[in-house]
């Protein structure tokens, strides 16, 4: 059913007039021309579309519209405050936590999430709260490294 | 007949434009000091149509500009192996330049001088000798154009990040951007300029973080899926339900019902066009089609008895002495057969291709590891002659040999043609799977034999589909016989029901994983430690010299197999790499469940130019090559795939990860050789043998999976 969605994109108000069946993934990628947010699979089983809702890690690819109004949405685009990169992003480019680099926003929001949650996570943790993201290239190893990193950076808070 | 006039005719048109294409060229490129140069092959005639708005005389170039700049053109791609660093990281050291100044363009069909294509460990291999020689050859020419400028004898000038100075005034400088300041000078490789010896590179051989990272964690990096244009339209295409099916008939009239959208019933090419892409796939949905499916001939159980019978004539790859004296000389003989299936690419990043068409011309945006090759069948698809089309290639987003048929490329210039709109075509994860060209299935049998003192004294070895990439052994076996059956690996044709292509390190990993279980079997036979029986029966310096620094990072201690500690070994060559591997593993006997704990491995693979990059290559590999070893396998009936997505096809996972420790041998004089892929060809082998060690039970089959695990500990029972 088309209706006009309010909601807040990276801190900007957004209102949209759209099919409110349509996922936010797809608003995302094309509506709003902000393709920072992969498809990877559009069943919710790799963790490639992740953004950040009300600050909780969700798939986007999964994300009704009519369930974003009113909402604080966050991409990749906006993680970053201005040109100071979060410290998920900070410690990914640190750890060199990817290659081809397309699970990366992926990981990256998901990791933002789970770590309000978790201020202090063990390494165990962080491979549980990271477990449903998937990456072929392998960098699995450093994304840990980098999650544990950005942990510690950001006891002050972000 | 037609094709080969085709290609005739061309090749003359090509001689006769040649002059005109070169000036072109060189306006595209713009102006400042050009450096032509060669690396590896150039195109051959057939291959020219592929190159014929380019000058054949070389294939990359170097351009110095007056802000200082160094663009590389090269036709190569960046998906993930790091190469957007390492070449330029090589330039930057021989022309003593800063690397945050060597800009890499790559993938372009009409910027970039042709190429094959991106795979097999090779960029940094072909690549490094022939770039860094044009670095060397580069810094010679601004030498002398700062010496004639400076007027000061060239030998007693220095260069340090991008300025030239006089060694005994260092103020007396000029920039290279000032050199090349208002200049059109075009000069070619004469392959006499000596690069820098390894004791003074300040760039190569040192760490390097991506120089693409911080583009990739903030969302910026487009890839093929994230062009836009205006006015594009996204298409979803009708596909069949098996490779063999026949479409009948189809309705398109509720589709056509969607609001704006766009329907192309072309033949067989049925789709639906929207400026939304969810909205073109709820309008796919709406098209109803009835296709006719012939019964289906084989399984992936029952695939290996088909492809024993389909095999063509061997081609012996390797001999050493007479294989059948070796048999009879032998004390001890065991035959062995290993299986290994269908392997998907999976890429996270599926297909994608943008395309639009103007003034009889087609620009594509393509995910793709060969843009010359995909630009031949865009041309081919359009009907368009090849200088009318352009291939872009932006960040590919991981290919490990999927992304060399570029289907979507064409299916997007195509419907482009149809509808007169940019047209984008980005695969969904089911169709990702449907068209892949999987890793081949794959059989292998062996024969070996030990001598009485316990030595390897026969082998023989029949590779069926896999090809022959790593099946030669590399042991001191007397007499020995290695036979291919059908070595090649690529093409739709042949039998297997669907298309098969490369897999990172093609046929490698399925080669070593048989090989080096024999090789464990023929140890325990022998009655001696695995690391042990392999030195004893093998020479090569550099393979030796992996496996003892391996044994030594781990703290191997010596004790026959089965010893119950579940720690294995496995060696391989790939890309002119020798590797080897010990890995530790745990093994639930009750479920079967193999748990991978510590990966140990170590290889040569020369001079390291990025040791951070090549660090993450081989973890890289030893995480995916779980993979094949541990889950991955492809389900079908016939033509029909039954992976649909990551819910069955399961691929390594956070949870599955050891701890990997990783070293090289260095061998800095060197040239270096593939990084990418040699890690993981170990991978099934080296659990296999660690499982044996664990439990005495040998899995014959790839992968390894708990079902295999218990069938094997049940026989072991019986
Ligand atoms: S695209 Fe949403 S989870 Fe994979
Ligand atoms: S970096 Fe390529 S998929 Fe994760």
């Amino acid at each position: 059913m088309d209706e006009t969605v309010q909601f807040t994109l990276n801190g900007k108000a957004v209102s949209l007039h759209v099919d409110n069946d349509r996922m936010l993934l797809w608003v995302l990628r094309t509506d709003l021309e902000l393709t920072g947010t992969k498809y990877g699979c559009g069943e919710g089983l790799c963790g490639s579309c992740t953004v950040l809702i009300d600050g909780e890690a969700v798939r986007s690819c999964q994300t009704p519209m009519k369930s974003v109004g009113g909402k604080h949405v966050t991409t990749i685009e906006g993680l970053a405050k201005g040109e100071v990169l979060h410290p998920v992003q900070q410690a990914f480019m640190a750890h060199d936590a990817l290659q081809c680099g397309y699970c990366t926003p992926g990981m990256i929001m998901t990791a933002a999430g789970f770590l309000s949650h978790h201020p202090h996570p063990s390494r165990g943790e962080i491979t549980m709260g990271m477990e449903n993201n998937l990456c072929r290239c392998g960098a699995h190893k450093r994304i840990i490294e980098a999650v544990a990193t950005a942990a510690k950076e950001m006891e002050g808070g972000f | 007949m037609r094709k080969h006039h085709h290609i005739d005719a061309e090749a003359a048109a090509l001689r006769e434009t040649f002059e005109i294409d070169r000036r072109d060229f060189l306006k595209l490129a713009g102006g400042g000091i050009v450096l032509f140069f060669t690396i590896g092959e150039l195109p051959a005639i057939a291959q020219q149509r592929q190159a014929r708005a380019l000058p054949t005389d070389f294939n990359a170039f170097l351009r110095i500009t007056e802000n200082g700049r160094i663009a590389c053109y090269v036709g190569k791609i960046e998906m993930g192996q790091g190469i957007v660093t390492s070449l330029a990281q090589m330039l930057a050291d021989e022309l003593d330049t800063a690397l945050e100044s060597i800009d890499m363009v790559m993938g372009d069909t009409d910027l970039c001088p042709w190429d094959r294509g991106t795979f097999g460990s090779l960029s940094t291999r072909s690549f490094s000798p022939a770039l860094r020689a044009a670095g060397a050859e580069a810094r010679l020419v601004l030498l002398e154009l700062a010496s004639e400028h400076l007027s000061v004898p060239a030998a007693n000038l220095a260069v340090e990040n991008g300025i030239v100075f006089e060694k005994d005034h260092p103020q007396h400088r000029v920039s290279y951007g000032e050199l090349a300041h208002g200049r059109s000078i075009e000069r070619h490789a004469t392959g006499k300029a000596v690069v820098k010896k390894f004791s003074e590179f300040r760039i190569m051989n040192t760490s390097h973080l991506r120089r693409d990272g911080r583009e990739k964690v903030t969302g910026k990096t487009v890839y093929a899926a994230d062009m836009r244009l205006p006015g594009m339209l996204y298409a979803k295409i009708l596909r069949p339900p098996s490779h063999a099916s026949k479409l009948v008939d189809v309705d398109i009239a509720e589709a056509k019902l969607v609001k704006d959208v766009v329907i192309i019933h072309e033949g067989t090419l049925v789709a639906a066009l929207h400026r939304l892409p969810d909205m073109a796939e709820y309008a796919l949905s709406k098209i109803k089609a009835r296709y006719e499916t012939p019964p289906t001939a084989f399984d992936d159980n029952t695939v290996f008895d088909h492809l024993l019978k389909a095999a063509a004539g061997g081609k012996i790859v390797a001999q050493q002495g007479d294989i059948n004296k070796g048999k009879a000389e032998s004390a001890a003989i065991v035959t062995s057969t290993f299986l290994d299936g269908y392997k998907a690419h999976a890429a996270m990043e599926p297909h994608a291709a943008l395309a639009v068409i103007e003034n009889g011309k087609a620009t594509v945006w393509a995910s793709t590891q060969n843009p010359f090759t995909c630009k031949e069948e865009i041309a081919h698809e359009l009907g368009f002659s090849s200088e009318n089309v352009r291939v872009i290639t932006p960040y590919v987003g991981g290919g490990f040999g999927g992304k060399t048929r570029n289907l979507q490329a064409a299916e997007a210039a195509r419907l482009a043609q149809l509808s007169g709109k940019p047209v984008q075509v980005a695969y969904t994860r089911k169709e990702e799977f449907f068209f892949d060209a999987f890793r081949p299935a794959a059989v292998v049998t062996i024969t070996s034999g030990i001598d009485a003192l316990g030595k390897m004294s026969a082998w023989e070895y029949n590779v069926y589909f896999a090809g022959d990439r790593g099946a030669a052994h590399f042991y001191t076996i007397p007499n020995a016989v290695t036979t291919a059956f059908d070595a090649s690996v690529n093409g739709a044709e042949g039998p297997h029901p669907f298309a098969t292509g490369a897999w990172r390190a093609p046929g490698n990993n399925t080669n070593t994983f048989a090989r080096e279980s024999q090789i464990d079997i023929m140890a325990s036979k022998a009655g001696v430690d695995p690391i042990e029986f392999r030195l004893q029966n093998m020479t090569d310096k550099k393979m030796r010299d992996v496996l003892t620094l391996a044994a030594e990072k781990f703290g191997w201690v010596a004790a026959k197999a089965p010893s119950k500690r579940g720690i294995g070994v496995a060696c391989g060559i790939d890309a002119g790499t020798p590797v080897a591997a010990i890995a530790e593993v745990e093994v639930d006997a009750s479920t079967g469940t193999v748990r991978v704990k510590r990966v140990v491995c170590v290889q040569d693979m020369g001079l390291v130019v990025n040791p951070e990059g090549a660090t993450i290559q081989m973890e890289g590999c030893i995480t995916m090559g779980l993979g094949y070893a541990l889950s991955e396998h492809v389900r079908f009936k016939g033509g029909e795939i039954m992976e649909e997505n990551f819910d069955t096809y399961d691929i390594p996972r956070f949870s599955w990860l050891p701890t990997i420790e990783t070293a090289f041998v260095t061998d800095n004089e060197a040239p270096p050789q593939g990084g990418g892929e040699p890690a993981i060809i170990l991978m099934g082998a080296v659990i296999a043998n660690a499982v044996y060690d664990a439990v005495g039970a040998r899995v014959f089959q790839l992968p390894i999976t708990p079902a295999r695990v218990k069938e094997a500990l049940e026989k072991n029972v019986k």
